[in-house]
């Protein structure tokens, strides 16, 4: 589902890559952990599949599509099959639950009678029925990350790419967040979620892949986060 | 695509910088009015060019009795004139039109239009047309020949109130259309500047847009579309403006020569010819920019 082929990536303005021929191989509805400390790559290591950037050599495929070699007009086509969530939410602060859930299907150009069916379904599935006419800024933390996994999942995406979702929250919301994780996990979807949390990474028992200075320094499975490194 | 959605993205794109459109839009509707003033202009001068090209004349009209009773020029007065007329030097030809024949050619150059409707055979004069072979001096020589003749009520040498129309037409197409140069110049800034500050305003929603996949269009449109309602807006207000100089101004000024059958007038149909013609240029230019700034300057 995602191949990384010895990916280097060399930012213009530092001298150290922020990945290093980093070669990974997702399968098809894997769980899988991407750690490491802060400034090891894992957010240029997402960023890259999203293609929100190119690799300075090495290949990438998403799926059947050549990430790094994609045509622009194809782009969108990408980001279509990756549904992804962040640290801070990204929410439209002027639009309601529903509404901000609804626009990630109308700018793909999803029929209304689509919109109307989908959205309130997959606020059920994030445990949000009755809450679509509220507005973010009314909602918890962790409400509103929920509001965020519910767009990211919404189109129903092969792969879900979640950058620290937790990172703004605290224990007990991040395990309701990690459960809903697994939850879309378990529909097939690929997760694959990058923290620095170790009792996260601890409890859930999947597959590890961490990073240093931007090199792969272990890649395990039903692993923890680890010690000492 | 979704033009709901789009439309509602516009919508709340003008909304938001409301000052910003107006501002837009005045600035647009100032520059194509001026533009459909000149256009205007330059339809004139063109449809009176034709009228006269080859029948500019020296106009001898005969006073009113002399008019109603003489309808082929063989009454002693008609004919004493035109046989003088004939006589003077430069002079070509000489022909007279009565004033049904007058008439009917008002009515052929007036077709359709209000005025063609409002004037009568006995309303207009009886005329001895002369036309010139030596164009330098007849005119003159005609002038002369014509003073204190009984039965002449004036002479109009129809390149006198021709050239100076052209003067004066030209004069306002030059000057409408540097104005509206310069004042386009402003309309493009201001079209790629409030395009700018719509994207920047909008960066939150393009960003959320980009990540779900969104395609250029859908992320673009509604900044083009924007651009393009105001330029739209700003073209009708200028056909509005240009309906009301009509009426407050043109009219009075431009009288005196359309009564004398000259020039054409200015008519609603006219400026009916220009409306889209505007609009084309406001929706074009508005697109155009909006496409160029979203280009160079906004990443989308
Ligand atoms: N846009 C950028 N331009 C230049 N350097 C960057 C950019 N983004 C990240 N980096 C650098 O790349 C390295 C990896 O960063 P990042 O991928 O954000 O790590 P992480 O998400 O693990 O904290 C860091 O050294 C960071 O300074
Ligand atoms: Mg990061």
């Amino acid at each position: 589902m995602i191949r990384l082929e010895r990916v280097t990536k060399l930012y213009k303005t530092s001298t150290r890559p922020a990945l290093d021929r980093v070669s990974v191989n997702v399968e098809r509805g894997e769980f899988v952990f991407l750690i490491g400390p802060s400034g090891s790559g894992k957010s240029t290591f997402l960023r890259l599949l999203l293609r929100e950037d190119v690799p300075t050599k090495g290949n990438i495929f998403v799926s059947d599509l050549n990430v790094a070699k994609l045509p622009r007009r194809r782009v969108p086509r990408l980001r279509q099959r990756i549904g992804c969530v962040f640290q801070d939410f990204r929410l439209l602060p002027n639009k309601t639950v529903g509404g901000n859930v609804a626009f990630a299907l109308e700018v793909i150009g999803k029929p209304s009678s689509t919109v109307r069916k989908v959205v309130p379904e997959v606020l059920e599935l994030v445990g949000l029925e009755g809450k679509a006419d509220r507005m973010p800024h009314e909602l918890s933390g962790g409400e509103q990350q929920r509001v965020a996994m519910a767009r990211a999942f919404v189109n129903r995406p092969l792969v879900l790419i979640a950058d620290e979702p937790t990172g703004n929250l605290d224990p007990d919301t991040s395990q309701d967040i990690m459960l809903l994780l697994e939850r879309i996990n378990r529909t097939g979807t690929t997760v694959l979620m990058a923290t620095h949390d170790h009792s996260i990474v601890d409890s859930m028992r999947r597959r590890v892949v961490e990073l240093h200075m931007g090199q792969v320094v272990r890649d395990e499975s039903r692993a923890v986060y680890g010690v000492g490194r | 695509m979704r033009a709901d959605f789009v439309a509602r993205e516009v919508f709340t794109g003008l909304r938001r910088n409301v000052t910003m459109t107006i501002a837009m839009v005045l600035t647009t509707a100032i520059s194509l009015g001026l533009v459909g003033t000149g256009l205007l202009a330059v339809r004139t001068i063109d449809r009176t060019e034709e009228l006269y090209s080859d029948r500019v004349e020296v106009q001898v009209a005969l006073t009113a009795d002399v008019s109603a009773s003489d309808t082929d020029c063989t009454q002693a007065i008609c004919a004493a004139v035109k046989s003088r007329l004939e006589g003077t030097q430069g002079v070509e030809s000489v022909r007279f039109e009565n004033q049904q024949s007058a008439y009917e050619r008002y009515q052929k150059l007036f077709a359709g239009q209000t005025l063609a409707d409002l004037v009568r055979p006995q309303s207009l004069p009886a005329t001895l047309r002369v036309r010139l072979s030596d164009q330098a001096a007849g005119a003159q020589a005609v002038r002369q020949a014509m003073t204190d003749q009984v039965g002449v009520h004036n002479v109009i040498d129809q390149r006198d109130v021709v050239s100076k129309l052209f003067d004066f037409l030209g004069g306002v197409r030059n000057v409408t259309f540097a104005l509206a140069l310069v004042q386009a110049i402003a309309a493009l800034l201001l079209i790629s500047n409030t395009v700018q500050v719509s994207a920047f305003t909008r960066r939150t929603e393009v960003g959320v847009m980009r990540l779900v996949g969104a395609t250029r269009w859908y992320t673009q449109l509604p900044f083009l579309i924007e651009a393009v309602v105001t330029g739209v807006i700003g073209a009708l207000i200028a056909v509005g403006g240009l309906i009301t100089g009509k009426f407050l101004f043109i009219d009075s000024l431009l009288s005196g020569i359309v009564s004398n059958g000259v020039v054409p007038p200015i008519e609603i149909a006219d400026i009916i010819w220009v409306s889209p013609i505007l609009v084309m240029i406001g929706a074009g230019i508005a697109a155009i920019t909006g496409y160029i700034t979203l280009r160079l300057y906004v990443r989308l």
